[in-house]
């Protein structure tokens, strides 16, 4: 009955137990909270794919897929690389600034060699599979149609490069996804370029 | 109590241990998980000896490479030679009905086939291979009498007879029972260097079956000690509370 | 409008308003008032009054650890076995999510099977605890259902084999049989249809009812309060406030106490995890790491190792439709130990003889069985299996005598407890 209660020692006592247990909780929701990120599976069916492009006309695009996107991949003409010069005003970011690409492609052309354009095959405003509407003038666009893709679900329009013009919904330009050649005729899309 | 509930179920263990048909008395593979250096010879003999017909479908090169403390490019050069990418896992080419006709029965998988059967069944299993002029393989195996295994070791190990000897059984009929082997055309490999290669072999199908082994183990002594001083911590507390209780 | 609460505790501040705000409409501060803070339990209880809460904790870890496999595993029989292989090793950390399920799921019954024996200790399903024994037997038939549906998930030749048996017992029951069976597993034989259907049952059917038997078997422990190592109601000595002069409150001693129970079991659990989940074949059978094969029966069928004593008595009986029906009777009797018990005394520690006799071939009945019950059925071993399936029942179907006639030792009023 003499015995005072060390209400300090037990306030100490309670403290530190609490703080224990609660570190060992956040340990132990580490593996849990870390099992959410993408598997050695997801990451090998996530892994590059290589594209044989040998056998693509120029003027031609051929559809690829690269995580579940698409990406489309376009043997483009002169004619084609030409009209990227005059739509300019008509482009919302023609330099590229805020869309997505590596920083090769950060340009005109939007990739590593011109004549290949390789893009994301998603428009940036809600998600459709834009379509390939190369033929400039084409009455089913517009009258002063440059050539380039359009998105049938609430008409974005993007130029032969995938940027975007003014007035459309989408925000941004098509994204790029990054990509190297393997050879002359084989582009490996999902892996870092070297000269990046 | 829970602590001797748990060593009786330890020590009942070999009583339920691994005994499958043939029943004979297997040899300890002694076999050490954390030799990496055995496990990069055991790949290098997988790859070589069993891919052929036994796959490996839940094992990915880029993971074994990095377990094994191999670069990409090294298990590329070294470990794959029909094309697949380091994300791939080791499957094979070989047509299930083509191994059925050919066998009788397809060649399993062996990724979890350390799990299943265990390295002491496996390591004798691939030394207990005689010959046996009536099996249509021409080889018989003292471990799994009648296998449909044919002896794919043989350059390595030579070839060895089976000794037999007699005896009389409960019912006074004569049997035979197996005494030892007889090595009658030497391999490539001595006896001690063949053992060598098995137990590498059976360390990498050790390993397969259960990559996270590895990890597994250095992570427990962490976790165990600081549930040590959780526990001793609420102990204290304990004390320092039930010193109300009269 | 005006606040019904009791006092705002001081110095709350901010806290206490919010406290305020929700006991004016949740009752939070009176139920932790009823159920711990001023929830009076005896204070005697020792080593075996542990694994209550333990029993919670793992159930805990069950759904915790199955949610994080469901989110990876594949209920086909084509895809089973690859994507608990797939959880093995190419999800993060997925290896050591599934060991911690399949370890809880042996540490369950360990714990379960000692918190049971504690009540035949200590007579904690007599009277005024009957209903409380009955719902943690639901519970523990539920908790073996569980077990078993959840065993055929990783589609390995054990698993596979194992429900073979188990379901075709029913096919031992008269007249409706085979039809019973065939309505169990959905197809002709044990298929994917079957799979599929003991996953939904494995994975939300049974977890609720558990979750919901537990609230019940929580609810009538607090209705009547805990007993004791002496058995004494503590109830029936109460101070003038009301307040039982053995009893202390819940919280903190037993909560601190618990903590305590939750370390050390941890620990062993983690020694399991990490040095030993296989535990050489008992927590994860050698035969399930192949995939199901209904052309090829592993060499020994045994269920886990915590349904081998009953599968001992099937086994020992030479008439299938006998086994099955004692098998299911040892496991039923229990829940009339309330009424097989005529023992006036509570606690072994005041039991005579008889009793303790009983009590300890009981027990070590369970523990041999359970052993026979993994060894193959050699005429020694069933031999030894029916002797051991006579003291087994014996405990129970006899218990009205020797309960009655038992010479007891006289009850003490108050409990006996030395400062720990």
């Amino acid at each position: 009955m003499t015995e005072q209660v060390d209400t300090g020692r037990r306030h100490f006592l309670t403290v530190a137990t609490v703080a224990t247990a609660a570190a060992g909780a956040a340990f132990v929701a580490v593996p849990f909270l870390a099992s959410w990120k993408p598997s050695a599976r997801a990451k090998a069916m996530g892994a590059p794919v290589e594209v044989d492009i040998s056998k693509l006309e120029t003027g031609a695009m051929v559809k690829i897929e690269w995580r579940g996107k698409a990406v489309y991949i376009v043997n483009r003409t002169p004619e084609m690389l030409a009209s990227l010069k005059t739509g300019d005003n008509r482009l919302r970011d023609p330099e590229s600034k805020e869309s997505e690409q590596p920083e090769f492609a950060r340009n005109e052309a939007r990739a590593l060699k011109p004549e290949y354009l390789v893009i994301i095959g998603v428009c940036t405003h809600l998600g459709c599979a834009p379509l390939d509407k190369f033929t400039p003038g084409d009455p089913t666009v517009s009258s002063d149609w440059p050539g380039g893709f359009f998105c049938p679900c609430h008409g974005s329009k993007f130029d032969m490069s995938g940027r975007v013009f003014k007035d459309v919904p989408a925000p941004t330009n098509l994204s790029v996804p990054p990509y190297r050649y393997v050879s002359d005729t084989r582009i490996l899309i999902g892996a870092e370029s070297e000269n990046a | 109590m829970r602590t001797s509930v748990l060593v009786l179920a330890v020590a009942l263990a070999p009583v339920a241990a691994f005994a499958s048909g043939g029943e004979a008395k297997l040899d300890h593979a002694n076999i050490d998980i954390s030799n990496t250096a055995s496990l990069q010879r055991g790949a290098a003999n997988f790859v070589n000896y069993c891919l052929g017909c036994h796959s490996a479908k839940y094992v990915r090169y880029n993971r074994m490479a990095a377990d094994l403390g191999l670069t990409e490019q090294q298990v590329i050069d070294n470990l794959m030679f029909t094309g697949e990418r380091p994300h791939d896992t080791m499957k094979i080419g070989l047509n299930p009905d083509d191994a059925k006709r050919w066998f009788g029965v397809v060649p399993p998988d062996l990724s979890l086939i350390a799990r299943s059967r265990g390295s002491d069944y496996l390591y004798s299993f691939l030394r207990s291979f005689y010959a046996d002029p009536s099996r249509p393989s021409g080889a018989n195996n003292i471990v799994l009498p009648g296998t449909a295994m044919p002896d794919v070791l043989w350059e390595l190990q030579g070839i060895q007879e089976a000794v037999w000897e007699g005896h009389v059984d409960a019912a006074g009929n004569a049997q035979r029972h197996f005494k030892e082997f007889k090595l009658v055309t030497p391999g490539k490999l001595s006896p001690e260097e063949y053992d060598g290669f098995v137990r590498d072999t059976v360390s990498f199908l050790e390993y397969i079956a259960e990559p996270a082994q590895l990890q597994r183990r250095s992570l427990g002594f962490p976790v165990i000690a600081f549930l040590l001083f959780f526990t001793l911590l609420a102990w204290a507390l304990k004390k320092e509370y039930w010193k109300d209780v009269k | 409008m005006a606040s019904t609460s009791q006092t705002t505790p001081s110095g709350g501040g901010r806290l206490g308003a919010l406290t305020a705000w929700i006991d004016d409409r949740f009752p939070m501060t009176k139920m932790w008032k009823e159920q711990a803070a001023e929830y009076y339990a005896p204070k005697n209880m020792n080593f075996w009054y542990y694994f209550g809460s333990l029993a919670l904790l793992v159930l805990v870890i069950q759904i915790v650890t199955g949610i994080f496999l469901t989110m990876n595993y594949k209920p086909s029989a084509a895809d089973a076995f690859g994507s608990v292989e797939y959880i093995m090793r190419d999800v993060e950390w997925g290896w050591l999510i599934r060991y911690m399920h399949s370890t809880g799921a042996s540490a369950f019954f360990i714990v379960v099977y000692l918190h049971m024996f504690r009540a035949l200790l200590y007579g904690s399903y007599q009277k005024p605890r009957e209903l409380l024994w009955i719902f943690g037997m639901l519970i523990y038939f539920a908790l073996m259902a569980e077990a078993f549906f959840g065993y055929l998930l990783p589609w390995g030749n054990m698993s596979y084999w194992g429900a073979q048996v188990i379901v075709s017992l029913f096919g031992a029951i008269p007249v409706v049989g085979n039809s019973l069976t065939e309505w169990i597993r959905g197809d002709y034989y044990i298929s994917d249809i079957t799979l599929n259907r003991f996953f939904a049952l494995h994975v939300i059917a049974i977890p609720l009812v558990l979750v919901f038997l537990v609230v019940a078997h929580l609810i009538a422990l607090h209705e009547v309060g805990s007993n004791n190592p002496d058995g004494v109601e503590i109830k029936k000595v109460k101070g003038p406030d009301g307040i039982p002069l053995d009893g202390i409150r819940f919280h903190p001693y037993y909560t601190v106490k618990d903590l305590i129970g939750v370390g050390v079991f941890l620990i062993l659990f983690s020694l399991v995890i990490f040095y030993a989940p296989s535990m050489g074949g008992y927590f994860l059978e050698h035969a399930n790491f192949d995939p199901a094969n209904p052309l090829q029966t592993p060499p020994h069928i045994a269920p886990v190792w915590y349904f081998t004593p009953f599968y001992a008595i099937l086994r020992a009986v030479p008439s299938k439709s006998l086994g099955a029906l004692l098998m299911g009777l040892a496991v039923v009797l229990f829940v009339f130990l309330p009424w097989l018990d005529r023992g006036k005394v509570k606690s072994i520690r005041y039991r005579g003889p008889l009793f303790k006799a009983f009590l300890f071939s009981f027990a070590i009945a369970f523990l041999v069985l359970g052993w026979l019950g993994m060894q193959p059925p050699t005429p020694l071993f069933t031999n030894l299996a029916r002797l051991f399936t006579v003291v087994y029942f014996a405990f129970f179907l006899l218990m009205p005598w020797y309960s009655s006639i038992d010479r007891t030792k006289p009850v003490p009023t108050r409990v006996t407890y030395h400062a720990h």
